[in-house]
């Protein structure tokens, strides 16, 4: 495949991830932020995030696991995903984070069992579809193209 | 000072910069480029982005994770930071906790951001003092405007130095203003971090205004400074802005900066010697002047009884002092400090032997420039006996802005005493215009003294307050403005340095740090006791002047002129300007409930007596404070001093006289 193909691949695979939801707006700033001195600043937000949410994620399963669930503390973790996922632009963990909170406030453990799965799901999928990006990204690097920028 | 041409104010002659803002960089001239932040927030993911951000905004960052890294980091480097954005949600340590202790130990402008937009959590940020708050996800141009928050708060720390006089806030060491002319902008909303500032202040509120602030100041001359007060009195107290203030004195170098803040210490300042201004770091604390010694205690309204809510005294007070003497000092007893006398001016302007009461008083109660502040009750009594002469005592509610705080006297005249006496009248005058008689409290007594310009009528001015109750009660709730600004706090108490030692001389000038301003015994009027909400200030002053304390005072609201509030309410305020200004003569003498209200509107250098009871918010003070001066001015002085001696004798006439209505001294600048 040629520069302009894999720049073509990688441009429509980015644009379908807006379109489903699954990235928004604040993506793009990221990207924005990207800049000779930090060439690689998205992946390493990304991957930052990555860790993070896991950790999360498995401390939120772990905690509604328990006798007594704690809802403040599911609660607290909660908020924190929502706030690096709308930080990285996604978008579609964000709003399970939304829907989570209020069944943390409601103290409805179906509610709650049932959000951690969501949140777990939207998550990885947009890992996966990013981690996908990336890879099309360094495809063009390594063919010496240039990324193209979101429009 | 002299403005010679081109001296800059107070920052100005920063170096620019206002203060380089990088470290130690000297120039910067890039301003906000080098800006030095520090973040904090648990969530790395959230935290690198910021710190991207920040970097583009070519800032210099600092991140962290954890809050008490933060604060150690801080503690380390008390002047290695500019700006604070934290988090809202951290495990080890809560947002608002970290907000809290940065505001009180560095005073530096703290940003909060949380992915939580709910109005409670967003109006906790307010509450705790945060100067912003940001929603995650953030975007970059949010952050590209934080620098505004720096400059200004320093632009009010500033003030808030010129108004306090003394830069006791050790720790606080408040950055020069330097930048202050930077922005320009006097936000209200930032007088409330120089509230907190105050608030820390207001220990030391006595403090000897003469520290000096760190930056260098204009001279104002005596001639400029007569062609200031001659500008402030044209144009009229409530219109009194520094911009037209510059415009009319039409002296070239002078920039507006280096005539608000030097409105604000006029008003504290009025009973200073006219024409002795120094810098205007130091106004505060030149304006306390002689009288200073006794200012300091006037700083503390405690003696004015105000009416005013204690908390909106205090805020006035606070505001007013600016940070310095939030003492809620309000609580003077107005009684005693009948004596509104914000008048600075230690000399005998009058030409009476009140001088020495007024000196007296106007240590006390120097409001400066007409800032009510405080009254010390001692005062109130000398000016109870100068008070006659007060006359000009024009209290000046001022009223920032809209507040009635005007309490403040504004004896916009420099160095005539007499003047004062006609100020006071004129600030009598003021009342009616203001609409309502401001010191329908009862405090008509309150003369407004102007302390403007060397009104000394402190000693005047207060005489015939001292007894009665000098209570202002300014309600500072009010918002009335007074037109003129111009309250006669005499209301309840009696503000009046009637007889009444007690008056409050002590009490009205209580928080005036240096409250010049003495704030004229205003006789408050009949009013005296419940005044409360007499708001003077037309302004923003609303000095109510309570008489509830004596009966008597309010009849004998000698008025003395007795709530020199002018000062600087307004000044008090944010604008700093006031700060010295609110002369909060709110002195509800003997007034409890002012006392309580009004907090020591001195702030900072001038008690303003009507911290008490002048509610001046400080928001309002701002551009009040210049109103307040005019008030002073407006009062003719023999009006007030023929109301306040009026007062002696009846209570209730002062309210007529005064006609608050309710003024609340909103503004004291405390």
């Amino acid at each position: 495949m040629d520069v302009g193909q894999l720049q073509t691949r990688f441009v429509d695979y980015r644009k379908s991830m807006f379109c489903e939801g699954l990235l928004d707006s604040q993506f793009i700033q990221l990207q924005q932020l990207q800049d000779e001195s930090n060439p690689d600043f998205v992946v390493e937000v990304v991957s930052l995030f990555f860790e993070d949410s896991e950790k999360l994620l498995n401390e939120l399963s772990k905690t509604l696991g328990q006798q007594t669930i704690d809802f403040k503390k599911v609660d607290a973790h909660v908020h924190q995903l929502k706030g690096s996922s709308s930080s990285i632009g996604a978008q579609r963990v964000k709003n399970a984070c939304i829907a989570f909170r209020n069944y943390c406030e409601e103290e409805n453990i179906e509610g709650c069992l049932r959000c951690v799965q969501q949140a777990k799901q939207e998550y990885f999928l947009v890992k996966g579809k990013l981690e996908t990006l990336f890879r099309l990204e360094q495809q063009i690097v390594v063919a010496g193209g240039v990324i193209p920028m979101v429009e | 000072m002299n403005l010679g041409g081109g001296e800059t104010v107070k920052s100005m002659s920063m170096p620019n910069s206002s203060v380089s803002w990088k470290s130690g960089d000297g120039v910067t001239d890039q301003f906000p480029a080098g800006l030095r932040v520090l973040v904090v927030d648990d969530d790395p993911t959230c935290l690198m982005i910021l710190e991207k951000m920040l970097r583009n905004c070519l800032y210099e960052v600092t991140k962290c994770n954890r809050a008490e890294i933060a604060l150690s980091l801080l503690r380390e480097n008390k002047n290695g930071f500019d700006i604070v954005i934290s988090d809202v949600h951290m495990p080890d340590m809560d947002g608002f906790k970290l907000l809290e202790c940065v505001g009180l130990e560095m005073d530096l402008p703290v940003i909060m951001m949380s992915a939580d937009d709910g109005k409670n959590v967003v109006m906790k940020g307010v509450t705790h003092g945060a100067c912003d708050y940001l929603i995650k996800p953030v975007r970059i141009e949010a952050l590209k405007n934080i620098w505004q928050h720096v400059v200004r708060r320093k632009k009010h720390e500033w003030k808030d130095f010129e108004q306090t006089g003394s830069v006791e806030d050790g720790e606080r060491q408040q950055k020069p203003p330097e930048d202050a002319d930077y922005s320009s902008s006097a936000n209200e909303g930032n007088w409330r971090n120089s509230k907190k500032r105050k608030d820390e202040e207001e220990e030391a509120e006595e403090r000897d205004d003469t520290s000096t602030l760190k930056k260098p100041r204009v001279v104002w001359s005596v001639e400029l400074h007569q062609q200031f007060v001659a500008a402030v009195n044209q144009l009229g107290i409530d219109k009194a802005v520094p911009k037209k203030i510059l415009e009319l004195m039409n002296v070239p170098g002078l920039t507006r900066e280096n005539v608000a803040s030097h409105l604000q210490k006029y008003r504290l300042y009025l009973r200073r010697i006219s024409g002795v201004s120094q810098h205007q770091s130091g106004f505060n604390n030149s304006f306390m002047g002689p009288s200073d010694a006794t200012f300091g205690s006037i700083s503390s309204l405690s003696g004015l009884d105000m009416q005013l809510p204690a908390q909106s005294l205090a805020t006035l007070q606070a505001a007013v002092l600016g940070r310095s003497t939030t003492k809620s000092s309000i609580s003077m007893p107005l009684v005693d400090q009948r004596n509104l006398f914000s008048f600075e001016t230690p000399k005998p302007r009058f030409g009476e032997g009140q001088q020495q009461q007024l000196s007296n008083n106007s240590k006390q109660i120097n409001l400066l420039h007409g800032i009510p502040t405080n009254m010390e009750p001692k005062q109130l009594a000398n000016l109870h006996q100068s008070a006659q002469s007060f006359g000009g005592m024009n209290m000046q509610v001022n009223s920032h802005g809209s507040q009635s705080n005007s309490l403040l006297v504004q004896m916009a005249q420099p160095e005539s005493r007499s003047q004062m006496l006609n100020e006071i009248n004129g600030s009598h005058r003021i009342q009616s215009s203001m609409g309502q008689p401001i010191m329908s409290n009862g405090c008509a007594s309150g003369v407004l003294a102007r302390n403007g310009m060397a009104n000394n009528a402190r000693g005047t001015l207060y005489n015939p307050l001292s007894q009665a109750s000098s209570v202002l009660d300014f309600s500072v709730n009010h918002g009335t403005d007074l037109p003129g600004s111009s309250f006669p706090i005499g209301g309840n108490a009696g503000i009046s340095s009637l007889p009444s030692k007690e008056m409050l001389h002590e009490d009205v000038i209580s928080e005036t740090k240096g409250t010049r301003g003495f704030l004229p015994s205003y006789d408050v009027l009949s009013e005296l006791h419940q005044q409360k909400s007499q708001v003077w200030g037309s302004q923003n002053v609303g000095l109510t002047y309570e008489t509830s304390h004596h009966a008597n005072m309010r009849g004998s609201c000698d008025v003395s002129p007795s709530v020199i509030v002018q000062q600087g309410f307004s000044s008090i305020q944010n604008n700093g300007q006031n700060r010295s200004a609110m002369g909060k003569a709110v002195f509800s003498s003997g007034q409890e409930s002012a006392h309580g209200n009004v907090p020591n509107i001195s702030q900072q250098p001038n008690t303003f007596l009507l911290d008490n009871l002048l509610m001046v918010k400080a928001e309002r003070f701002p551009d009040a404070s210049y109103h307040n001066t005019i008030f002073a001015e407006q009062l003719g002085q023999e009006d007030l001093m023929s109301v306040f001696l009026k007062q002696q004798g009846d209570t209730g006439s002062v309210e007529s006289e005064f006609g608050f209505d309710g003024h609340h001294l909103d503004n004291l600048p405390v």
